[in-house]
């Protein structure tokens, strides 16, 4: 088990610097810091070179990306547009979007999760078709769309919560956003679920736990769910890095001031250090959040722990 | 048939039987895509494609069978029908929106901003004055463009580089994994956001090429998944011992059993690409001005949701309509040649 | 009469696919005495595994559904019992060991934990007291270290080991009668008669009745007291044993014998029956076995042959059964 965890934490340096790399070279690249730094100013020459010189911009690029990576691995990220450090701003950012991740992840299990086992078993009936036909309006609609929809449904015509959310974003106010984050993949989750029991239902050692004469809450927790949520469970694993990086759309609409917002910020007034740094993070969170999964897989699943 | 045949399977050997999900000792299959969304779920589903029996796995003959047997199936597929006529009328008003609108969706008339429907003026106004209607069937052209030009390029790329990497196996399979991974590695409307805003165009193509540069390794995941799978099977061996050459292997024999996947994976990435676009162009980064957006016209509507929501609802039903035909066409079709199904 | 576990009554069983209904088992009844083993024997297809199916309750339906006969067991109709009631008999007193037991056997869970569960759930036995018991029952099957490797998973065993858990599994209770489907056609073939020797053995000594479906003659004949021979969803021989080998009633049953490789025949060609079995969607009218059948004469393509009595005991549904057992 320890050699495994090395072996992928290994295996996930390549695609760590990968990714980072690819996001430096958009960012660093194709625009123009020195530009973006004074705006709508000229800059004055001198001082151009000498910020070029500061931030290795003369040097080869895999020079200013390691130069770049040196920093963050000690902790310095830069400062942002407004004179703060990135540091403070992702101080302030990344634990309100994990709130918002929370919810969306808790309404992905209990709805989706519930849907998926009911459409399961009854496969072919007209709840099964109606969720089916459900989870597909749900994906085909774009979120921002959904998010504007519910938002004026729920938060201003019914006005049942605040359709905004406040800078503290407490749980209570991150509901409806949670809702919206959460919706494509509650539709994935429900599908999976949904297809996971169909097949593990019609599996010979469900049959052998009919055949033993066990009572159907017995065969549908111990066996069926059990064997069925295994690839559930992976999905929602490595949603959580994908929902925080898609979180940009729902922060927007219901103005939460989260990593969506200041990454947002940050590409607008092309400020490199906070997307470069953002997203370093972000996809951080993702490959441990993989790493994650592959771990609770070989627990889960005794096939792989042992193989 | 209601028995299955007795499986002449010797005592297999102590290793885990094929799960009925993605290989988890593959380290690809583990990381799924930085969406999570609904193209996670074209992947996935077509991945039980992939690891089921192939459809019509025993030769070309037998394929040509598959496919007319699908399309046995999907010609009395209400669920078909219904998404291939949107699609067909989509296709139309993207190529001659003159058809059914004849206005110019560029001439507006500011004294009519966010108007309610009038004669002649189905879907009302927004808030530059301009007719909703018009607006929304000319959206259909850039929403159409970039969904197929992306799905295409994505497919195309994606299907070489993956059937490749499956057939020839070794370091450049591996090379591919990971390259792949990198990409997954990227949430894709973060990456649009980075990538697009520092391209000054607002046209179709460089939405399309981003696309394009995000999507092959899903499209590769799945052909090279699909031609592992099938260069396993005994007809292959055969033909290989039979003296067939590679291309001779991959064009005749593997390929016609791989691409049922990746038909249906692309025909969901369709809809999804499209609503990306959308995203995109609502972030402000996709398609820009003067281009006819749904995009564009439903992030311009969503500030005044409270006062004139037809503003938001046509272009945005309208785009829903069309992921979703794409997304329910490539169901169909999935249904259609998965046999474990029938 | 006093002592018959199992009897089927005129059991149908139908199926539907999308090419029509599947009439999986059309009239079948036998019966099933304590202690003693009947072999049904059928190629795959023959209704002789969802006739087992049935008669346990475990019928995927949909699309699988009865639709007539009876299953007295111990005297009690099983297909009008209540679910509860059903479900009680189910594993207690009714067992069914399968085929596959890689797949058979729930693949996330130990396999002390899947043999406990029976004493768990049957007689509400604590979680510790039934994994004791668990461990009583691998060692009765000979599996070696038996306490260490009740923590283990399926796939961890050998195939042959693993149909031992699954016989330990049915055993586990003391049950009147075992369903044994195919108990060793996945094994390798030195393994299949261990497992077979156990099956006989632990027969005896719980004086149980046992089915045993197979599809292979030579697994019946040192077991079986009887058997039913399957075709087309239709029982169309019934003999007890010695006499089936010695002198089958049927021509189909003849055609199985006869094509089973026999040293004192080498240098002979083997004997083949020709065709394929048929479409259980499309059976052929009369005698489901007319277009493969030698004898077939006009009469078997229009007439269905009822089960002739041929002796005591003894049954065949030919039309020509006198014909047939005068050749053998």
């Amino acid at each position: 088990m320890g050699r495994y965890v090395i072996r992928r934490l290994l295996q996930m340096i390549p695609v760590f610097i990968g990714s980072t790399f690819l996001i430096f070279l958009m960012v660093y690249a194709l625009g123009d810091p020195i530009a973006a730094l004074f705006g709508d100013k000229a800059p004055d020459p001198a001082t151009a070179a000498r910020i070029r010189q500061e931030l290795y911009l003369d040097k080869p690029l895999w020079l200013q990306y390691a130069h770049y990576m040196g920093q963050i691995l000690t902790g310095d990220f830069g400062v942002a547009f407004n004179g703060q450090e990135v540091t403070e701003l992702m101080a302030d950012a990344f634990p309100v979007t994990v709130r918002l991740t929370l919810v969306a992840i808790l309404f992905e299990i209990v709805i989706g999760v519930t849907l998926g086992l009911l459409s399961g078993l009854r496969r072919g009936r007209s709840l099964d078709t109606g969720v089916l036909l459900l989870t597909l309006i749900v994906v085909s609609v774009p979120t921002f769309v959904s998010g504007y929809v519910l938002q004026y449904l729920i938060g201003v015509k019914w006005a049942a919560v605040s359709p905004s959310v406040s800078p503290e974003a407490p749980f209570g106010e991150l509901l409806l956003p949670g809702v919206v984050l959460a919706l494509t993949s509650l539709a994935y989750v429900t599908r999976l679920t949904r297809t996971s029991i169909a097949e593990n239902s019609r599996a010979d050692y469900l049959r052998t736990a009919v055949a033993k004469g066990l009572p159907r809450h017995r065969v549908i927790t111990r066996h069926l769910l059990r064997n069925s949520l295994i690839p559930v469970v992976t999905f929602i694993g490595t949603d959580i890095g994908a929902l925080m990086g898609g979180a940009i759309v729902t922060e927007r609409i219901f103005n939460i001031h989260g990593v969506g917002f200041q990454l947002y910020q940050g590409i607008l007034r092309q400020n490199s250090p906070t997307v470069v740094g953002f997203v370093t993070i972000l996809v951080i969170v993702f490959l441990m959040a993989n790493l994650l999964v592959d771990l609770l897989y070989a627990v889960l699943d005794p096939r792989i722990r042992y193989a | 048939m209601p028995e299955t045949p007795p499986a002449p399977s010797p005592d297999p050997p102590q290793g885990p039987p094929g799960p009925p999900y993605a290989d988890p000792s593959d380290p690809n299959a583990t990381i799924t895509p930085g969406d999570g969304g609904a193209m996670t779920l074209a992947t996935s589903d077509a991945a039980t494609l992939e690891n089921g029996p192939l459809p019509g796995g025993t030769g070309s003959g037998k394929a040509r069978s598959l496919w007319s047997d699908a399309w046995h199936d999907l010609r009395r597929n209400p669920v078909f029908l219904v998404s291939a006529l949107v699609i067909v009328f989509l296709l139309l008003i993207a190529i001659w929106p003159g058809l059914v609108a004849s206005g110019n969706p560029l001439s507006c008339d500011l004294a009519r901003a966010q108007d309610g429907p009038a004669p002649g003026h189905p879907f009302g106004f927004d808030t530059q004055g301009c007719d909703v209607y018009t607006r929304t069937v000319h959206g259909a052209r850039a929403s159409i463009t970039v969904g197929v030009c992306a799905t295409a390029g994505a497919a195309l790329l994606g299907s070489v580089l993956g059937g490749l990497a499956g057939f020839y196996g070794g370091w450049w399979d591996a090379l591919l994994s990971r390259l792949a991974d990198i990409f997954f590695g990227i949430p894709i409307i973060l990456g649009g956001l980075v990538f697009l805003s520092v391209v000054p165009s607002g046209s179709v193509w460089p939405v399309v090429g981003f696309i394009v540069l995000l999507g092959w390794p899903q499209i590769s995941r799945i052909a090279r998944g699909a031609v592992v799978g099938a260069k396993q099977h005994d007809y292959v061996q055969a033909a290989r011992a039979l003296g067939a050459g590679d291309a001779r292997l991959l064009l005749r024999h593997i390929a016609p059993n791989a691409v049922a996947p990746v038909i249906v994976v692309a025909t969901i990435a369709l809809g999804t690409y499209i609503a990306l676009e959308a995203t995109l162009s609502f972030v402000g980064v996709g398609l820009r001005p003067p281009t006819v957006s749904w995009g564009i016209d439903i992030s311009n509507a969503s500030i005044q949701i409270r006062n004139a929501p037809h503003m938001l609802l046509w272009p945005a039903g309208a785009l829903s309509v069309t992921v979703l035909a794409f997304i329910m066409l490539g169901d169909a079709v999935r249904d259609a040649l998965d046999p474990k199904l029938r | 009469m006093t002592n018959t576990l199992l009897d089927v009554r005129d059991l149908r069983v139908e199926f539907r696919t999308r090419d029509g209904v599947a009439k999986a088992v059309n009239g079948v009844s036998y019966s099933v005495d304590a202690g003693e083993t009947l072999a049904v024997l059928g190629e795959s297809g023959s209704g002789k595994s969802v006739t087992a199916q049935a008669v346990m309750g475990i019928l995927d339906s949909p699309p699988g559904r009865v639709t007539g006969g009876e299953v007295l067991f111990r005297g009690r109709d099983l297909l009008t019992m209540g679910a509860e009631d059903r479900r009680r008999i189910r594993g207690a007193k009714l067992a069914m060991i399968f085929q596959d037991a890689l797949s058979a056997l729930n693949p996330v869970m130990t396999v002390g934990a899947q043999l406990g569960e029976m004493y768990e759930v049957h007689e509400g036995m604590t979680r510790k007291d039934a994994r004791a018991r668990a461990v009583g029952l691998m060692d009765r099957v000979r599996i070696p270290a038996a306490a260490q490797r009740a923590g283990d998973y399926p796939h961890q065993f050998s195939g042959g080991m693993r149909q031992r858990i699954m016989i330990a599994m049915a055993l586990a209770l003391e049950p009147d009668l075992i369903i044994a489907d195919e108990p060793t056609t996945a094994l390798d073939v030195t393994v299949q008669a261990q497992v077979m020797d156990l099956l006989a053995e632990l027969r005896n000594e719980y004086d149980m009745g046992l089915i045993l479906i197979t599809h292979d003659l030579g697994v019946v004949a040192d077991v079986a007291d009887r058997i039913a021979v399957m075709y087309a969803g239709r029982i169309v021989e019934t003999a007890p044993v010695r006499e089936l080998y010695a002198a089958p009633a049927h021509p189909y049953t003849k055609g199985l014998l006869e094509s089973i490789p026999r040293l004192d025949r080498k240098g002979r060609e083997l004997y083949a029956i020709k065709g394929m079995p048929p479409s259980l969607t499309a059976v052929p009218p009369g005698c489901p076995f007319n277009p493969r059948c030698p004898l077939a004469r006009d009469v078997c393509r229009t007439d269905r042959p009822p089960l002739y009595d041929v002796a005591p005991g003894r049954g065949s549904a030919c039309h020509f059964w006198k014909e047939t057992l005068g050749e053998g």
